[in-house]
């Protein structure tokens, strides 16, 4: 399978993807009606790995109900919670039921999770994670096997563009590149001149970039995200642009659109993170799309 | 050095229910500098157990408890008392613990959780630096190990989590690749930060770890 995301990046379409929690359990079918209200609207859908550390369904599985659905995800592996052997497996499952773009992460550690006494793998980290898709995509696995038929992958990685020292990041962000990320999702930005610089910076590696826009629902939730969350931080000028709204709920969705509509300028692509309200995406890329 | 800590006294009490009668074993290395089972503490030890009811028969410190030939040796030294005794307590570390239990004949009781290989900042103060991994990576890290002092052992620089030069796990805590970065800047050598670091070699740290020496 080719990735459908990869293909309209090279066309030079705007894109825009988003992100749905796989359930804790098994039923999917909350899932799958966020993931269908999607279809249409975004370009690809993340699920994401034990986001936070928290246990929730493989997003190997809800990644390939996704395929049947006839909708694109962004299948997201993380280092933590597995070591190369059952990394490389999955990725080989992953190709077999028609996932074609990956999304290699380290993963947020063990401790802020709900399964703390549980032991942080971390065998591999992101960078060896890319290395490996590619040593797969070359008909090998890790230990120099030939594979019975190889995976092909549209991978990507990570990038935080507001952290600092960016110069520290940028480092790793080149390894990235090296190692055959062709995409970058950023962490939430909300800062576009910083988007700006970013892209330029990283431009030389020839990898998309994909900004990352979250929907704030209050003051409340910026605070404690930017507490709770790795690698993000709400500016104290949107807290308080959310503080002093009539309808936080509402100013947040303002928010977004906004920020969407100023890195759009400056990116090829906007990952909007809604935080369980995916059915106001429409309203934050509608001056975008 | 080996850091342990001595457990609650309740938890030690709780092990030794059934035991009237017990003989300590210290050791004069680590558990001394340590503060986990050094004269001191087993002196502090033997109080404690008195006032709990038990009737401590000897104690011994031994210079140094994880020296399986030297254990032997001074529990034989001692074997009247050892041998009046139901059980024998251990503050020292796991190695410790274990030469004792393996020459004691009788229960060995674990007094102390073993932490970390730990340097020395201050008196009383301990840092975790190195994880004996097996294959040391310190001159390409600026002699600073990353394997360790992250919490992921991230071999390539930082993760996602790092902002301020902050570590995502504890906000207090600088990131390791952060020092890194630093050092390798005064030393101008963040070329070093362009070379990607394959993935680690876990057979080298594969246990029980054995070495020995050729005559």
């Amino acid at each position: 399978m080719t990735s459908q995301l990869q293909q309209k990046l090279a066309a030079g379409d705007f894109v825009v993807t988003s992100e749905v929690c796989p359930p804790k359990g098994v039923d999917c079918g909350e899932f799958l009606a966020k993931a269908r209200v999607l279809k249409g609207q975004v370009d690809a859908i993340n699920v994401t790995d034990n986001q936070g550390a928290n246990m929730r369904i493989a997003p190997l599985a809800v990644a390939a109900l996704l395929v049947r659905e006839g909708i694109e995800p962004v299948y997201q592996v993380t280092c933590r919670d597995r070591n190369r052997m059952a990394l490389q497996s999955d990725l080989l499952g992953a190709a077999a039921l028609g996932v074609s773009t990956i999304l290699a992460l380290t993963g947020d550690h063990i401790s802020f999770g709900d399964h703390r006494q549980g032991k942080p793998v971390f065998d591999l980290d992101s960078v060896q994670l890319l290395q490996t898709i590619s040593t797969l995509a070359s008909g090998f696995d890790l230990a120099g096997t030939r594979l019975n038929g190889a995976p092909s992958f549209f991978a990507g990685a990570a990038a935080a563009p507001e952290a600092e020292p960016f110069e520290l990041t940028l480092f790793k962000l080149q390894k990235k590149a090296a190692a055959g990320a062709r995409f970058f999702q950023t962490q939430a930005i909300f800062d576009p001149d910083r988007l700006a610089a970013f892209t330029t910076a990283v431009s030389p590696l020839g990898v998309k970039v994909i900004a990352g826009v979250i929907l704030l629902k209050s003051a409340g939730m910026a605070r404690y995200m930017t507490l709770h969350i790795p690698g993000l931080r709400v500016p104290d000028h949107i807290v308080t642009e959310l503080e002093e709204a009539s309808d936080p709920a509402a100013k947040g969705v303002e928010i977004a659109a906004r920020l969407a509509a100023a890195a759009r300028r400056h990116c090829d692509g906007i990952h909007v993170m809604a935080m369980g309200r995916e059915e106001l995406i429409p309203d934050i890329i509608k001056e975008i799309r | 050095m080996i850091v342990s800590k001595q457990k609650p006294l309740e938890d030690i009490l709780a092990s030794l229910d059934g035991h009237s009668r017990v003989f300590l074993v210290g050791c004069a290395k680590c558990a001394t500098v340590c503060k986990s089972g050094g004269e001191e503490e087993i002196w502090q030890m033997q109080e404690s157990l008195t006032s709990a009811g038990k009737e401590v028969t000897g104690s011994v410190v031994i210079d140094e408890a994880c020296h399986m030939l030297r254990v032997g040796r001074d529990l034989r030294a001692r074997k009247e008392i050892v041998d009046e005794a139901d059980a024998l307590l251990v503050l020292a570390c796991g190695a410790g613990v274990q030469s004792i239990a393996a020459s004691a004949g009788k229960p060995a009781i674990a007094g102390a959780d073993t932490l970390f290989l730990g340097n020395i900042r201050r008196f009383g103060q301990f840092e975790q630096r190195c994880s004996l991994c097996g294959e040391c990576i310190l001159t390409e890290t600026a002699g600073i190990c990353p394997v360790t002092v992250c919490p992921k052992g991230l071999l390539n620089g930082p993760c996602g989590g790092m902002d301020q030069g902050r570590c995502e796990t504890d906000p207090e805590a600088e990131c390791v690749w952060h020092q890194i970065y630093q050092r390798l800047k005064e030393q101008q050598a963040t070329e070093n930060l362009k070379k990607i670091a394959p993935g680690k070699d876990f057979s080298r740290m594969l246990k029980p770890g054995k070495l020995k020496l050729d005559k």
